[in-house]
């Protein structure tokens, strides 16, 4: 069969390879703490990415005002278990979120302990589950922006990453007054449309 | 995520082993030959299932110095999607747009799930996905680079053949999407869509088809008059190279190339009216092996001066094979046309025709003298009626982590 073009097939671990380098993930290394004290420096784990965590394929929605939400998959390639404890960005305040079954229907609320990723496990963060919360846009999140995010997690340590911004219907966050003692604010499961 | 392709490739490499004994005739045509095999012969191995996974996870690239998609050997299926960019789309909103859409298709092409891909299951299978991206004149001018627009990426000028219609014509960005699979291709362009709209609301959408992946490998394709079409086409190599691609100039024209595409529209109804002979005299060719009619195979140079009993030319000189011949390879153009075939109406009259895509390195100088002569003389007119049109600029490629149209936006 005569063909103008190299035709080659899949092989999927190289392939998981680019997307883990995609990310462009950083480390900014233990800021307020002595390096020293660090327990895990740079040169013992020189096997796995740069970061505490691999954030593979990071996306967030774009907005014009008000909440949207990153997403992702966090690679915790280590043998301890990570804890996010927190997460920021410039153009918005931002909270750790889950999403829960409450009284019959999915609702969103703060994950005051922390995002934990067990070890050798990864987390995805996606659309009705898990997700990165930005509050109150100061500016608009447009389709193909690039935002920056720092993470930080228990031990101090931080970490940044860099996310496109999406165009996407779903993931439609309202906020509603909580109910009772709940402050939080619903996410809205309605369809796109 | 991509447990699916190792499934995929599991099954191609099992394929590769049965199918050997016929892969040099073309591993995809094994399926006749198994068919034809009898049950009874000797040396005939039990009925395998045809390898075709190999259709569903090929990959053609999509990082690189030129664009893929066209020196690619056409797939089965494509969608030509054109956009207009809304009003305030400026020149970062368009860098924006193509880093995001140039994302899109790196991915996919790869058979990986877009970023956001809300159905990461139809993404897995690229059957040789390509995503060829080409700007109109109507970006240039948004993104106030006017002055980077190679010359002959203009609106054509008018040919009195022409009926087009504006549901068919123009658009500031085209994305060619093709694929041996019409699923692949439907998602690939839903994803592609909607990560447009932020940018650009779609234009016209004209879908087409060859043969299926595999029923008929290395053979120029038909159209639904019957005829070969693509036979003239540049062989690869060095003259194709120059007849394509731009191959100098600044970092936003070399290894570029322009698109034109057409639509014709084939009048089956009148076309049903010739008998075997006219038609052929009507292309100068022979239906069955698309030989010259001087000639005995498809490739055989046509002799247009040899005379018939008659005293006239064997090969009429209006046919739209003479019209149409250009000798030097350098000036021909790369036909990568499509069949389309919509709804016939209530009496059965066909709406068919073809999306014809032809690349050249230079519109002025290679398509518009082969179109000037068939406009104002080709006894195929009779029976086509150009329907749509539009002319687009395609960019150079990107390496890895870079985006199409960056030496010109960025």
């Amino acid at each position: 069969m005569p063909r103008t073009t190299s035709r080659r097939f899949l092989r999927p671990a190289a392939l998981i390879g680019a997307a883990v380098l995609a990310a462009s993930v950083t480390a900014c290394g233990s800021s307020g703490t002595p390096s020293a004290a660090t327990p895990t420096s740079a040169s013992a784990s020189a096997d796995a990415a740069a970061g505490v965590l691999t954030v593979r394929d990071p996306w967030v929605k774009a907005a014009d005002k008000g909440m949207t939400a990153a997403f992702g998959t966090l690679v915790n390639d280590g043998d301890t278990d990570v804890t996010i404890t927190k997460a920021a960005t410039e153009v918005s305040p931002m909270e750790l979120h889950e999403m829960t079954m409450k009284d019959g229907k999915m609702v969103m609320q703060a994950k005051e302990s922390g995002l934990v990723i067990k070890a050798r496990s990864s987390s995805t963060l996606e659309p009705g589950g898990d997700h990165l919360m930005l509050m109150d846009l100061a500016e608009p999140v447009k389709a193909g922006d690039e935002l920056s995010f720092t993470l930080t997690f228990a031990d101090g340590r931080t970490q940044t990453f860099t996310a496109v911004a999406k165009p996407f219907t779903g993931a439609q966050e309202s906020y509603a007054p909580g109910h009772g003692d709940s402050p939080m604010p619903e996410m809205s499961m309605s369809p796109a449309s | 995520m991509t447990d699916r392709p190792a499934t995929a490739r599991r099954v191609s490499r099992r394929g590769l082993l049965t199918g050997g004994a016929m892969a040099a005739g073309g591993a995809l045509a094994g399926a006749g030959a198994l068919a034809a095999a009898r049950p009874g012969d000797p040396g005939v191995r039990p009925a395998e299932p045809v390898p075709v996974a190999q259709v569903g996870s090929a990959v053609e690239p999509f990082h690189g110095a030129r664009q893929s998609g066209v020196t690619t050997e056409p797939q089965a299926h494509a969608a030509f999607v054109a956009f207009t960019l809304r009003p305030g789309t400026d020149r970062a909103a368009i860098g924006r747009m193509l880093r995001l859409l140039s994302d899109d298709a790196a991915r996919l092409t790869q058979g990986r799930p877009a970023l956001a891909d809300t159905e990461p299951e139809l993404s897995v299978l690229p059957a040789r996905l390509t995503v060829t991206f080409g700007f109109g004149p109507g970006l240039y001018a948004a993104a106030g680079l006017d002055d980077r627009r190679p010359a002959s990426v203009a609106e054509l000028p008018p040919f009195g053949i022409d009926r087009l219609q504006p549901r068919w014509s123009g658009g500031d960005l085209l994305l060619q999407i093709c694929a041996d699979d019409p699923l692949t291709v439907a998602h690939a362009q839903r994803v592609l869509v909607k990560d447009s709209r932020p940018f650009a609301v779609v234009r016209w959408v004209q879908q087409g088809f060859r043969r299926a992946a595999g029923a008929e490998p290395g053979h120029t394709q038909r159209n639904l008059f019957g005829q070969l079409d693509g036979t003239a086409n540049p062989k690869p190599g060095t003259p194709a190279d120059t007849a394509v691609w731009v191959t100098d100039g600044p970092d936003w024209l070399r290894d570029s190339t322009t698109l034109v595409v057409r639509r014709i529209s084939m009048n089956l109804e009148t076309w049903d009216l010739l008998g075997r002979t006219d038609r052929e005299l009507a292309v100068g060719r022979r239906l069955d092996t698309g030989a010259p009619l001087t000639g005995r195979a498809e490739h055989d140079e046509p002799d247009f001066a040899a005379l018939g009993p008659d005293g006239l030319t064997v090969i009429p000189d209006f046919s739209h094979l003479t019209r149409a011949h250009v000798t030097d390879d350098r000036q021909k153009i790369l036909r990568r046309p499509y069949n389309y075939d919509g709804v016939p109406t209530p009496e059965g009259d066909a709406d068919s025709g073809l999306v014809f895509a032809s690349y050249q390195a230079d519109i002025a100088g290679q398509f518009l003298p082969i179109q000037r002569r068939l406009a104002e003389r080709d006894l195929l007119n009779e029976w086509t009626t150009p329907i749509g049109s539009a002319v687009f600029a395609v960019p150079p490629g990107c390496p890895e982590g870079g985006w199409i149209g960056r030496q010109l936006l960025g």
